[in-house]
């Protein structure tokens, strides 16, 4: 009876080896997409990655042409959109998570159209921003108008990322507070919110950092490609680093395309801080925090 | 002696307390009260954003199809508003849009559900624990980094590969996008399949079930409403995707399935307007509304398909 299983089961064991191979090639071809992407990048960036490139405004001359305008309006966007996504994204987490009835409609609704908003294209709200902030409130293809934009972008994110920031702090802590007879108001602001700060934070820096690599809703909004000024206000025209990226991907010549990767070094280099810093973050409230 | 030292003070603290208890139910009442309502108006912000969408997507949609018949631009089969001879076939927009998302799909299907199933049944802790911090940076890499590999690095090799493909191309856009929601796809499954009970596994291999059988037979199917949702809003994601089109596939709207030729997606024809000066009001102004609206609705059916879906077909296990 052995005699007869022993080869259809070794078949069927001789199948499974093959499947786990074809899961492992499977993910292995994601890992090596990255490993390409990220070698070539820096094959051809490096080169032309210089402190003049750091220092200069785009030109029509590739090796004249620098980042500096994008990397300046990158950096004016990050803050402004933080200055208006994060007050109002964490406040708006605070109302679900520690005011609001969690059975109550509002709350519910306020629920469900957070994770619709998350799913709408970015270019959507690029056209939101382009209709409202540059035509109707009339501020023009400015920094102030491309940060709402970006602010409302990132909102989801904030939120979401934030009310699990706040749900990791366990009810213990808002209870002994409460039997020490602060009120809600003061359990939120002296125990929740230090406590779930360093989450609060990781979170929202991994939401600006999606602030930083979008492109489309800024073009929608009108944000100019070729910039050879820095902005002094927040009403100035304004380029940022995906876009000058863009731009000089779009051109024929090979030598704008160097400058392209070298944009994109850049770019990943700041994200990548920007992720390392959120980490840091992380692990230091885990380690300092033992509920 | 020690016990009355510290009974003074004890006692006279609480007596301060319960004197400030008269004063308190009304002015902190106010207080509370003044100190919810800016966090409430900010929970609202997010309902103002989606009106906002709506409302500007749906006038500006609104006065387009007082210049254009709706029926022109839901059957004209060409796509032209930006020369004299002016023609409104959203269809030529869509289905360049559609042909893209599907290839993405074709690529990222088989791949993240066959790296799910690695990361749920095969992977070590250990492994999993290097691997999918990996995929995540794939996922937060910005778009624009993946229309420069598919335009720069993927056309070529096609180009060598397949003689006459164009620089620009649906394939090229295709094979990046899909590359670019894999993370998605594989992370959504994987926690589909690592919520099916252990029990269902352990039952299959009391049966005498190989391991291949129990990931393919028992964990998929068990997961099957997840992994679906994960395709749904995997396919939403790449109809949204923009600057992997607009830079890999070209802005010249061709209705064809031809994937070695230039195309131009929704996505991408927002972008071609937005980089030209176009006047504010104008036709061209409210076309890259209607094509948002037309965009707009795709991806929130999806979106809601794929919560139907989830609810519906969940396979519930305690």
């Amino acid at each position: 009876m052995i005699g007869t299983t022993a080869p259809a089961k070794s078949r069927r064991y001789a199948f499974g080896r093959a499947f786990e191979l074809a899961c492992l090639l499977a993910i292995s071809i994601g890992m090596l997409a990255l490993a390409i992407l990220l070698v070539d990048i820096l094959v051809r960036g490096v080169g032309t990655l210089n402190w003049g490139f750091l220092t200069s405004f785009p030109s029509r001359f590739p090796n004249q042409a620098g980042i500096l305008a994008a990397l300046v309006g990158s950096i004016w966007l990050l803050f402004l959109t933080a200055l208006f996504a994060l007050p109002t994204g964490i406040a708006a987490a605070v109302w679900l998570e520690e005011i609001s009835d969690r059975r109550n409609w509002l709350s519910r609704v306020i629920e469900v159209n957070i994770a619709n908003l998350a799913g709408v294209p970015s270019i959507i709200y690029g056209l939101l921003g382009l209709g409202v902030f540059v035509r109707m409130l009339g501020l023009g293809r400015s920094i102030l108008a491309g940060s709402l934009t970006m602010a409302l972008l990132v909102l989801p994110i904030v939120i979401i990322n934030t009310r699990e920031a706040l749900r990791a702090v366990p009810p213990s802590q808002r209870e002994a507070a409460y039997a020490l007879g602060a009120t809600r108001s003061q359990v939120i602001w002296g125990v929740v919110l230090p406590a779930a700060l360093p989450g609060i934070l990781t979170g929202t820096i991994l939401a600006l950092s999606r602030a930083i690599g979008e492109t489309a809703p800024l073009i929608t909004i009108g944000a100019l490609t070729f910039i050879a000024f820095l902005p002094t206000s927040a009403f100035d025209p304004f380029t940022v680093l995906p876009i000058q990226i863009f731009n000089w991907v779009s051109r024929p010549q090979k030598e704008f395309h160097a400058l392209a990767a070298s944009g994109i070094i850049i770019l990943l280099v700041v994200l990548l801080s920007m992720n390392a810093l959120a980490v840091i973050l992380r692990d230091r409230a885990r380690r300092k925090v033992q509920w | 002696m020690s016990n009355d030292a510290m009974a003074v003070p004890r006692a006279t603290a609480h007596t301060v307390e319960r004197s400030s208890d008269l004063r308190r139910p009304l002015s902190r009442g106010i207080r509370e009260r003044a100190i919810e309502a800016p966090l409430l108006l900010a929970a609202l912000v997010s309902i103002l954003t989606t009106a906002g969408i709506i409302a500007v997507l749906a006038f500006e949609t609104y006065e387009f199809f007082t210049a254009v018949p709706i029926g022109q631009f839901l059957t004209d089969t060409q796509w032209t508003p930006l020369f004299s001879d002016k023609h409104f076939g959203i269809i030529v927009l869509l289905s360049a849009t559609l042909i893209t998302s599907l290839g993405a799909m074709v690529v990222a299907l088989p791949l993240g559900l066959l790296a799910a199933i690695y990361l749920a049944e095969y992977a070590s802790p250990a492994r999993r624990r290097t691997i999918k911090p990996i995929l995540e940076i794939l996922a937060g890499i910005p778009t624009v980094v993946y229309g420069y590999f598919a335009l720069l690095f993927i056309t070529p090799i096609l180009q060598t590969l397949i003689p006459g493909t164009a620089v620009f191309n649906g394939l090229s856009a295709s094979i990046v996008m899909g590359i670019m929601i894999l993370p998605m796809v594989s992370s959504m499954s994987e926690d589909a399949m690592a919520a099916v009970p252990r029990s269902l596994r352990e039952g299959g291999y009391a049966l005498g079930a190989a391991k291949f059988e129990v990931a393919t037979k028992i964990v998929v199917p068990a997961a099957f409403s997840g992994i679906v949702a994960a395709f749904i809003i995997a396919v939403s994601r790449a109809i949204g995707e923009t600057m992997i089109v607009a830079i890999a596939a070209g802005m010249s709207p061709n209705l064809t399935l031809n994937p070695l030729v230039p195309i131009e997606t929704m996505t991408a024809y927002i972008v071609q307007v937005s980089l030209g000066d176009t006047p504010y009001g104008s036709l061209e102004y409210r076309t890259i509304f209607a094509v948002g609206s037309s965009l707009f609705l795709v991806t929130l059916l999806l979106n809601i398909v794929s919560q139907w879906v989830l609810k519906k077909f969940r396979e519930e296990y305690e």
